[in-house]
């Protein structure tokens, strides 16, 4: 029986149908919901009232007195300046660390290759909130890191290095969790890097420094835009690493989320905070297309 | 495709020429590339060598003992948030697999249609939008509609984000096939459906073992979308663990945690070896 094409097209709608259904209820529907609670007011102990107010975005910058006029606070601005911080530090970290493993990966023969290349994807794949838990541990009081000092003398009884419930071992946390979402693109292109063209630049007598910001970078650039991307976006919005490691004190967007939902009960709020996460996301992806769009048109030339 | 060694750059001393070092071979290089994977592993081996203490604070030392496994096996509760956890990444991965391959399938063979981007768009979706967000959209949508099917809200909301995980290396296995075989099995006069059920699932089949592979461990791995949604009977293992890590951290947390972290390497190192050691059909 020859296909007919309504029947094609009927039988590729059905087909689509429960992927598409799934995502669509469960996911853009709620996001929609979330985006309009972010409009309502906030009932005492969680949920909403049903009426328009902008409440939750005024109180991102002010803080309403006693006798309702507002007053700029800095506080929950200095949440999202540390989350915008702390992310692109992490994948500046990253990105140090990330290239030149890629290239030493890259330069490899191919068994040897994909054995790194596994041996990179094992631990990106195993539990997040685990891996986080094992840094506990090794920057914590009393920890692996602790130890040796604590032996020497160094380090009396009652002192500690301070390194747990901070920025640094948030950034640490973050850095560790997400470095594979570095590694992979970069490598992926500098595996296609013609390295003739490394040569020539070579031969023709350019510096080392000249050849790897000349020819190394622009035709490696696919792969870092999208390395530091996958690295900023999950960052940005994190929360297992700033609510294990950085301590009540060094909120991030995601743990100030979790805690609008959980302990404050301020849902409105709460959805506001994840708008604003969303929104950054949104820009960055844009920012990445049209990024790669121009990385395309360079290798037109 | 061509396969090129470009593994030694062919910069051959000339006379005269001051003697160059290739430029791939960066001094330190392969100490900063074994230095990385020790960053890597070394938290995990901490990990896993303080689930072996014998004393009851994980930081400090006292001997060798397997009594925190003996613990955790006894323990009920981790039990029951293990079974759940499995329960959910069971149902979630086979209707995640089902869905996806489904819509590859429609997506590969379809034609071109209009709105396949946007298609596209909605199933890669998850994807896109940060952990955290999903986990209170998803705990907004359940309570503001009332929806209250204990580990059933947890299994959607699991469904949800595998969809595309699953989605992706089947897509990308589609592609990668040769559509001869296919048109063969038609002009050979096999129905539609022979020809899906006797053709293309067969040639398919790599792909939908490594989605629902890659499903199972993202569903067992989830943390976050899990805590906000799931009700206080419907605990998973990882917000088990999280509990835990809250009430104090004792070694049965890491015994625990090695367990689920060496089942995490199994799955993956066999997802590795389904997707890379057989050659694609269409690789002569």
């Amino acid at each position: 029986m020859a296909n007919l094409p309504e029947n094609a097209a009927l039988r590729r709608t059905l087909a689509l149908g429960p992927a598409l259904a799934i995502i669509g209820i469960f996911m853009l529907i709620p996001v929609i919901i979330m985006a309009s609670y972010s409009f309502l007011e906030a009932k005492s102990f969680g949920g909403v009232n049903w009426v328009f107010s902008g409440d939750a975005y005024v109180q991102l910058f002010y803080e309403r007195m006693l006798d309702d006029s507002l007053r700029l606070s800095p506080g929950y601005l200095i949440i999202i300046g540390r989350s915008v911080a702390l992310a692109l530090v992490a994948m500046v970290c990253c990105l140090l660390v990330g290239f030149p493993v890629a290239w030493f990966i890259a330069r490899q023969p191919l068994r040897q290759r994909n054995m790194w290349i596994l041996l990179i994807t094992i631990p990106f794949w195993t539990n997040q909130l685990v891996r986080t838990f094992a840094w506990i541990i090794i920057l914590g009081r009393n920890g692996v890191i602790e130890v040796p000092f604590r032996w020497t003398g160094l380090l009396a009884p009652e002192q500690t290095l301070g390194l747990m419930y901070s920025n640094f071992a948030i950034t640490v946390g973050l850095t560790y969790t997400f470095i594979p979402l570095m590694v992979l693109p970069i490598y992926a292109s500098l595996e296609k890097l013609d390295f003739s063209l490394v040569e020539a630049g070579a031969d023709l007598y350019s510096s080392r420094w000249e050849t790897f910001s000349n020819i190394i970078i622009p035709l490696s650039k696919p792969g870092i835009i999208a390395g530091c991307l996958l690295v900023f976006i999950p960052s940005l919005g994190a929360f297992i690493q700033p609510d294990l490691l950085g301590g009540g004190k060094n909120l991030m967007l995601g743990t100030l989320v979790q805690f609008q939902f959980s302990t404050a009960r301020n849902w409105p709020f709460g959805s506001a905070i994840a708008m604003i996460l969303l929104a950054f996301v949104v820009v960055f992806l844009m920012l990445y297309a049209r990024a790669s769009r121009g990385s395309k048109s360079l290798e037109v030339h | 495709m061509v396969v090129r060694d470009n593994t030694i750059p062919a910069v051959a001393p000339r006379l005269g020429e001051k003697k160059r070092r290739a430029f791939g071979e960066v001094p330190g290089l392969r100490t900063l590339a074994f230095c990385f994977l020790a960053f890597l592993y070394l938290p995990i081996g901490v990990l896993v060598a303080y689930s072996f203490n014998d004393g009851n604070i994980v930081m400090v030392w006292t001997g060798f003992s397997t009594d925190w496994y003996v613990k955790v096996f006894g323990n009920a509760d981790i039990r029951k948030a293990a079974l759940n956890s499995v329960i959910v990444a069971v149902s979630a991965t086979a209707i995640a697999t089902t869905c996806a391959t489904l819509a590859a399938l429609a997506l590969a063979r379809g034609g071109a249609f209009r709105g396949k981007g946007a298609t596209l768009g909605i199933i890669t979706l998850p994807l896109m939008v940060p952990e955290i967000v999903t986990a209170v959209a998803t705990l907004v949508f359940f309570s503001s509609i009332g929806l209250n099917l204990g580990l059933g809200n947890v299994i959607i909301a699991h469904t949800t984000f595998c969809i595309p995980f699953a989605f992706m290396p089947i897509r990308a296995r589609l592609e990668g096939m040769d559509t001869t075989l296919e048109q063969a099995s038609r002009d050979l006069y096999a129905s539609d459906w022979e020809t899906f059920r006797l053709v293309t699932l067969p040639l398919l089949m790599p792909g939908v073992l490594a989605g629902a592979m890659l499903s199972f461990v993202i569903s067992m791995d989830d943390f976050i979308i899990t805590l906000m949604v799931a009700g206080a009977g419907d605990t998973t293992l990882p917000v088990y663990i999280y509990s835990m890590i809250r009430q104090g951290i004792t070694p049965e947390v890491n015994a625990v945690s090695s367990i689920l972290l060496l089942f995490s390497i199994v799955m993956v190192t066999a997802y590795w070896f389904t997707t890379r050691q057989k050659p694609g059909p269409n690789a002569h």
